[in-house]
């Protein structure tokens, strides 16, 4: 058995990737349900209800997908340069953090004013944290995975800081968590009677302006060139330091809506529980849709939709919500595998 | 009985045929040369005869022994011993120590270290190939990494030696010196196979020749009745021709170096006082043993790095200013030593590496890309310069070298340069290619462009360049009217042995 290098992917193979994997995920997954003592075709048609099967179900897995758009985006951006930002659950909480300083009284605008007003200091200030590795990279080669993944467990206990002291709200029955964002700063719900609100419009909205930038314009071309061939980047006069900037900005400051999002729009106030890892997941999400801005709304919409039906599914029959993690992790290794045989092809014997 | 004879070889990679029924053999005490051009698929067979690939058909016998296909290891141990044109030595280790390296059973915990020094010197002695036993590769010159080569295959007692381009890295003198070191193991019994696309030098050193082109064997000849024409045509399937040599009178100093240093980062060649203005409408030839320099003078002269001291003068205007979108908008065209890695981005489209060097100075505003104009000019620039591929959002890996290097030609040509730095333009191409390249850079120079061009081919330096100059150690000797100098002592100045004054007063 052998490897070797395909010529060129057909369009069609790229396009059914994604598809196949998910496939594949969920055979799989099915000897997991066997084996818990279900019937697999119960268990994923109880999944299917609960996260699409009505109004309210659709709504919850959009509501789950937005800040996994965010972050999604944030991961793709940045490893369509080669720039490995883990980091992007630390860049969640420093935008949550933002929003909870500017958003719980320190100014009080019109809502029109004062929603923007939170996206963007929680942009800023997922760029300004993720400054620190890129500065450590740029100037002293130092490695961006570690120096991200680090930072996540720095932020969080700095929060986590924040939230026993100076932020506790002390209307909280004791309850680690922060003040409540003021009235004309919560992102209203578009959907009525439930908890979907308007951070999923401006995530729409970034991976179209995404998606815009990499196609049309001359960051794009640099961010795609930088990813591909550093030497030839450098050759054509793209600055690598200058790219790697950029891309970090973009980077840190979509990871910093998510946490804008989840704080305005779903939560209301700042926990430690505001993220069950939406930057790691993120990197999924980025993952199956192949780096792809617009791919990224729809695997994510697929990753929610999974994890919100698992919970159904372990409420109306007795398997553990577990599984919404198997079926992910397995969706995302056969799309590396998958990935790899885009590019090459396995031929047997000699 | 033949020492080494291969039988109906064939073999192909999905549609591409590599070998096409190919046999030949080699005589014992006899140099044969393998001749061809990139891609004719001398690099099969030898990768055939090691194991590395198995042949479709066909089969290789050692003195009447068939070879066990696809082992690395039976072909070491029928005594075939292979010098490649990259090295295969351990940079951190002595000598010795890479000789020995891969000899000794793993399952003995102590190496015999001293019977290997004596017989080490033994054959270092008695085939003229001098070298220290102890010295760390890492400290040795080029020449002497290849006798390393060359007493690693005899330490493991061949008796067939494959040299697969081993002038490419040498001076003419290293050259020489080589060839007489190769006659004198033939003589003792050796069989030696050369691969080479160098006409001269296989003229020189072998007895018989035989010519590969696409996968076929096309002519066996004896080498006295060979010529260079007829091997040329042999090689390439028809008449050779390259570009007329046409002295013009020189224009107005389009760069001048004056004292240019560089202090060049680790693993190159640092540059010091480098003087050197070059005209419009003429070529300096700049030659040089690869690693003396070359880079870091490409470098700067393709915004990629600024002197450490010195001034640059840019059409008669000091330069202050360096990055490669400044030189190009000027009128620099820059043409990379790697064209497949630093030329152009494989992964992208066509059109976008046609755009690459100018992308900010032709993008709308600055910021968008005008993607229809830069298509359209694509497409016009594709079929001008004849690069054959399915259009411009083709994918630029899919492309042959001599294509990219088109590519790269029709892209900083078009603009008309007033100069051209052009670093090994033509290596690794097939004739065709070869002769394209060099008419397209003889051309610019006719338009007017002053040309620096870099080579490692001193062939190529004599037949296109006005002035020669030479580069060793980062320092640079002449430029001397090409007609004033002979290619053997631009070979001594290639090795440092000979300074300029002794040739003529600059």
């Amino acid at each position: 058995m052998r490897i070797k290098t395909r010529r060129n992917a057909p369009f069609w193979l790229i396009a059914a990737l994604p598809i196949l994997s998910i496939g594949v995920a969920f055979i799989i997954g099915a000897f997991f349900i066997l084996w818990a003592g279900e019937s697999p075709i119960n268990a994923y048609i109880a999944l299917i209800k609960g996260s699409l099967g009505s109004t309210f179900a659709i709504t919850e897995s959009l509501s789950r997908a937005t800040p996994l758009i965010f972050t999604g985006l944030a991961a793709a951006v940045a490893f369509r340069a080669k720039f490995w930002n883990i980091g992007a659950e630390g860049q969640l909480y420093c935008g949550a953090m933002a929003a909870t300083l500017v958003g719980t009284g320190m100014i009080d605008l019109p809502a029109p004013i004062m929603i923007p007003m939170l996206f963007i200091a929680g942009a800023i200030a997922g760029c300004l944290i993720l400054l620190v590795p890129v500065i450590l990279k740029t100037h002293m080669k130092v490695d961006e995975v570690v120096t991200t993944l680090l930072l996540n467990f720095v932020i969080l206990l700095f929060v986590n800081m924040l939230l026993e002291g100076p932020w506790k709200d002390p209307m909280a029955m004791g309850w680690p968590q922060a003040a409540r964002i003021i009235d004309n700063g919560v992102l209203p719900t578009i959907v009525a009677k439930s908890r979907l609100h308007l951070g999923i419009i401006v995530a729409l909205l970034m991976s179209v302006l995404m998606w815009a930038i990499i196609r049309f314009t001359v960051w794009g071309y640099e961010i795609r060139a930088v990813g591909h061939n550093q030497q030839a980047s450098t050759f054509y006069g793209i600055s690598i330091n200058k790219s790697v900037l950029m891309v970090a900005l973009f980077s840190g400051g979509l990871a910093g809506m998510a946490g804008v999002s989840e704080v305005a729009g779903l939560k209301g106030y700042l926990t430690l529980t505001l993220s069950p890892g939406f930057g790691y997941t993120g990197i999924a999400v980025a993952m199956l849709a192949q780096l792809h801005p617009i791919g990224v709304v729809i695997s994510a919409i697929f990753l929610a939709s999974i994890y919100v039906g698992a919970d159904a599914m372990s409420r109306t029959i007795d398997i553990p919500n577990y599984i919404a993690d198997i079926l992910v992790a397995i969706s995302l290794l056969s799309v590396l595998v998958g990935a790899m045989l885009t590019r090459y092809r396995i031929v047997w014997g000699k | 009985m033949k020492k080494l004879q291969f039988s109906e070889i064939c073999k192909s990679f999905g549609s591409v045929v590599a070998n096409d029924n190919i046999s030949l053999s080699l005589d014992e005490g006899e140099i044969l040369s393998l001749l061809g051009e990139n891609g004719a698929g001398k690099t099969t067979l030898m990768n055939i005869l090691f194991g590395h690939y198995v042949s479709d058909k066909g089969f290789i016998e050692v003195e009447g022994k068939k070879l066990a296909p696809g082992s690395t290891r039976a072909s070491l141990d029928a005594g075939i011993g292979m010098v490649h044109q990259h090295f295969t030595l351990a940079d951190n280790l002595t000598v010795l120590e890479n000789i020995i390296l891969g000899t000794e059973p793993l399952t003995r915990f102590w190496s015999q270290k001293k019977q290997a020094y004596i017989k080490l010197q033994e054959l270092s002695e008695r085939f003229g190939l001098l070298i220290n036993p102890d010295a760390r590769i890492a400290d040795l010159t080029v020449g002497e990494k290849q006798r390393v080569e060359i007493i690693k295959a005899l330490y493991r007692d061949a008796s067939i030696l494959i040299l697969d381009e081993p002038t490419a890295v040498l001076t003419p003198q290293e050259s020489e010196h080589l060839f007489k070191v190769l006659k004198g193991m033939v003589k003792a019994g050796l069989s030696i196979m050369f691969i080479s696309h160098k006409l001269n030098e296989i003229l020189e050193i072998s007895d018989r020749i035989v010519v590969l082109r696409h996968g076929k064997l096309v002519g066996e000849v004896a080498t006295k009745n060979a010529s260079k024409e007829s091997l040329a045509e042999m090689m390439v399937g028809r008449k050779v021709t390259r570009p007329a040599y046409e002295k013009l009178k020189k224009g107005k100093a389009v760069v001048e170096l004056n004292d240019v240093s560089l202090n060049a980062k680790e693993g190159s060649t640092s540059l010091s006082n480098i003087n050197l203005t070059i005209h419009e409408k003429e070529i300096i030839g700049l030659a040089g043993v690869a690693g003396n320099g070359q880079a870091g003078l490409a470098s700067i002269l393709q915004g990629l790095a600024s002197p450490s001291s010195g001034e640059l003068k840019l059409f008669g205007e000091r330069l202050n200013k360096y990055g490669p979108s400044y030189l190009t908008e000027s009128g620099v065209a820059r043409i990379p030593e790697d064209r497949t890695n630093e030329g152009v981005i494989g992964e992208m489209e066509i059109w976008e590496n046609f755009l690459g060097e100018e992308l900010r100075s032709k993008s709308k505003s600055g910021f968008f890309i005008d993607k229809k104009q830069a298509v359209s000019s694509a497409e016009k620039l594709i079929k001008e310069y004849d690069i054959r591929c399915e259009g411009p959002h083709a994918s630029t890996r899919l492309l042959s070298g001599g294509n990219i290097q088109k590519l790269i030609l029709a892209r900083s040509l078009s603009n008309n340069p007033r100069f051209i730095i052009a670093n090994k333009p033509a290596r690794g191409l097939d004739e065709g290619a070869i002769s394209f390249v060099q008419q397209q850079i003889v051309n610019a120079k006719t338009k007017g462009a002053g040309v620096l061009l870099i080579s490692e081919d001193l062939d190529e330096i004599f037949e296109l360049s006005d002035r020669i100059a030479v580069i060793f150690d980062g320092k640079i000797q002449g430029p001397f009217d090409s007609n004033k100098v002979n290619i053997n002592q631009v070979g001594l100045m290639m090795s440092g042995e000979m300074k300029q004054n002794s040739i003529y007063e600059n």
